[in-house]
């Protein structure tokens, strides 16, 4: 798998922006999604600076504010499991302890094979079908540990298919 | 409870299509705009003033009186700019993303006639960015508006120009506090402002701006084509409309429900959402998510509204309630609120900092009796008047009142 996105893309990618500090969120979300380890590389981070003419020490200080973006690679699946009171009402810890136990999946952890990266999120705003967690933009709610094991073949046969 | 109320926020949710124009227009789409283009930007804000409408987002702030703050902002710039908060993040709460999901044009037709109250001619809507549906949906609606001169330049030949587009958060809860949001918007960190100055009068890059919850727009429509005389009818005396409660927790129904402001506790979780679940006891609920309060069975015939719940010592919020029955772990869901608080400070005040960290340490590693609880409650209070923004004056509220009621039932 490609490991890191040519500067070709990077600079493709920024050129739909106009160079104005305002659009630096903007911009990072789609170099981010755009990335396929799903995070700001050291690539990223030195050309989207030069891009907005501000400092790389400015940069990575917006990218490690905000928590939906990443300074470590990623893997392939981004499952973000939602840690909101609702959910941690209805046992969340029992799924984390099923995710860590039957799919070796730890909070801020990617797997050996960049196949997947845990994390855990404040509310998804599903509560009304708690618990939920999202795996890239999709959304999966009522999650229950075997609804947990049929989502993640899935998306396990999925990741080799694209191989 | 009134019987007779139309809804306003959901009136088109799951009855047309999102996106489609036609399906919107049919339903009255755009006539409120229309009827307010021809009218002079002082008499819109005059309508709303008098409908007593009050900002969603939880603050409860008279929308018509944000509005004349805003326009006559004693700034010498004429750019003003109309931001619509749609950083939904409260815990419990998902209401904004039912709207921008069901009825996105609704949104578009608040902010601009909002925007010509105000004399502002550039809108952005901040949305969260887990919210992805929301954020296509918006985009997709703006997309069409721009094509059929609903946005742009010379809006149906009125003279009237409004350019409006989206902005993405990238996971942070603070930036759901507006100056905070506005700073975001900057593309800067989500650190808060120091306040006064507030956005009516120095906003976005320094210019006058008006922040309003979705929500809150998508009752603007309503209020201009119905008039202000017919929306203040349904409410109570100090909260008109209706509100969209997001109901979570051992009930039988949950979701979000579009009822009069003033319904109560009995009502909504009784009548609407057809009582608890395996018929167990209701014990109480956390009404305005993680930065609300908690409220007991004595709340059972209390009005949900701004003022009913204000006398009691609790908060409306952003309309979010969580029940809680007989089983529910009360420990899970205080360390849970406080995890949240430790984990969403953003680091600027060290009480904030240090304190949420200290609250959230004390609970989850200490048994917790009444003077571990003691030293949490007076610790968020230290918080609460040193703190800069909302977010370290917040864990007070819950804190105080899951003392005042579940003390004894830890």
């Amino acid at each position: 798998m490609q490991k890191e996105l040519s500067t070709k893309t990077i600079n493709s990618i920024l050129e739909k922006y106009e160079p104005q500090r305002h659009n630096i969120i903007k911009a990072l979300h789609s170099l981010q999604d755009a990335h396929p380890l799903h995070y700001i590389s050291n690539s990223i981070l030195d050309a989207v600076s030069s891009f907005f003419n501000i400092t790389k020490a400015e940069t990575y200080g917006i990218v490690t504010y905000y928590s939906m973006f990443s300074i470590k690679p990623r893997g392939y699946h981004i499952i973000r499991l939602c840690q909101s009171p609702v959910c941690s009402m209805l046992n969340i810890k029992d799924l984390l302890n099923h995710l860590a136990d039957r799919w070796q999946l730890k909070p801020g952890i990617t797997t050996e094979d960049s196949m997947f990266t845990l994390e855990t999120v404040e509310c998804l705003g599903a509560c009304d079908n708690a618990p939920a967690m999202m795996v890239n933009e999709q959304l999966y709610t009522e999650l229950s540990k075997a609804r947990i094991d049929e989502i993640l073949t899935h998306l396990k046969e999925a990741y080799h298919k694209n191989l | 409870m009134q019987k007779d109320f139309p809804l306003i926020a959901l009136r088109r949710a799951e009855k047309i299509a999102p996106l489609s124009l036609e399906d919107y227009e049919s339903t009255n789409g755009f006539v409120a705009l229309k009827k307010a283009l021809r009218e002079s930007p002082v008499s819109v804000q005059e309508q709303i003033k008098k409908s007593g409408l009050r900002g969603r987002g939880g603050a409860g702030f008279p929308t018509g009186t944000k509005q004349h703050f805003t326009s006559s902002s004693s700034s010498d710039s004429h750019t003003k700019y109309v931001v619509c908060n749609a950083d939904e993040g409260e815990p419990g709460t998902f209401k904004d993303k039912k709207i921008m999901e069901t009825d996105p044009f609704a949104l578009i037709e608040g902010m601009l006639i909002a925007a010509y109250a105000i004399g502002s001619n550039y809108g952005f809507v901040y949305i969260r960015g887990e919210y992805y549906s929301s954020i296509q949906n918006i985009q997709n609606a703006i997309d069409i508006a721009y094509k059929k001169n609903y946005l742009g330049k010379n809006i149906l030949g009125t003279g009237f120009n409004f350019e409006m587009s989206i902005f993405l958060g990238a996971g942070s809860y603070l930036c759901g506090e507006e100056l905070t949001l506005l700073e975001s918007l900057e593309g800067k960190r989500g650190y808060p402002r120091i306040k006064p100055p507030f956005p009516a009068e120095k906003g976005l890059w320094g210019k006058p701006t008006l922040v309003n919850n979705v929500e809150t727009f998508v009752h603007i429509p309503f209020i201009i084509e119905h008039g202000s005389e017919r929306y203040a009818r349904i409410g109570t005396k100090e909260s008109k409309g209706t509100k969209l409660f997001c109901v979570s927790g051992p009930v039988k129904k949950t979701g979000v429900f579009e009822l009069p402001m003033g319904i109560t506790l009995k009502e909504l979780i009784e009548n609407v959402c057809g009582g608890m679940k395996n018929d167990k006891i209701f014990k109480g609920a956390l009404i305005g998510g993680a930065a609300g309060t908690f409220v007991d069975s004595s709340f059972w015939d209390t009005p949900l509204a701004f003022e009913t719940l204000k006398e009691k010592g609790a908060t409306l919020g952003s309309g979010a309630v969580i029940v809680i029955d007989e089983d529910s772990c009360l420990y899970t869901l205080m360390a849970s609120i406080l995890s949240f608080f430790k984990h969403e400070s953003c680091g600027k005040c060290v009480p904030c900092r240090v304190g949420c960290k200290i609250l959230h340490d004390t609970c989850t590693r200490q048994s917790i009796n009444e003077e571990s609880l003691m030293f949490m409650q007076n610790q968020a209070t230290y918080m609460a008047q040193t703190s800069l923004c909302p977010l370290g004056q917040s864990p007070v509220l819950p804190l105080t009142t899951f003392i005042k009621f579940f003390k004894n039932s830890l």
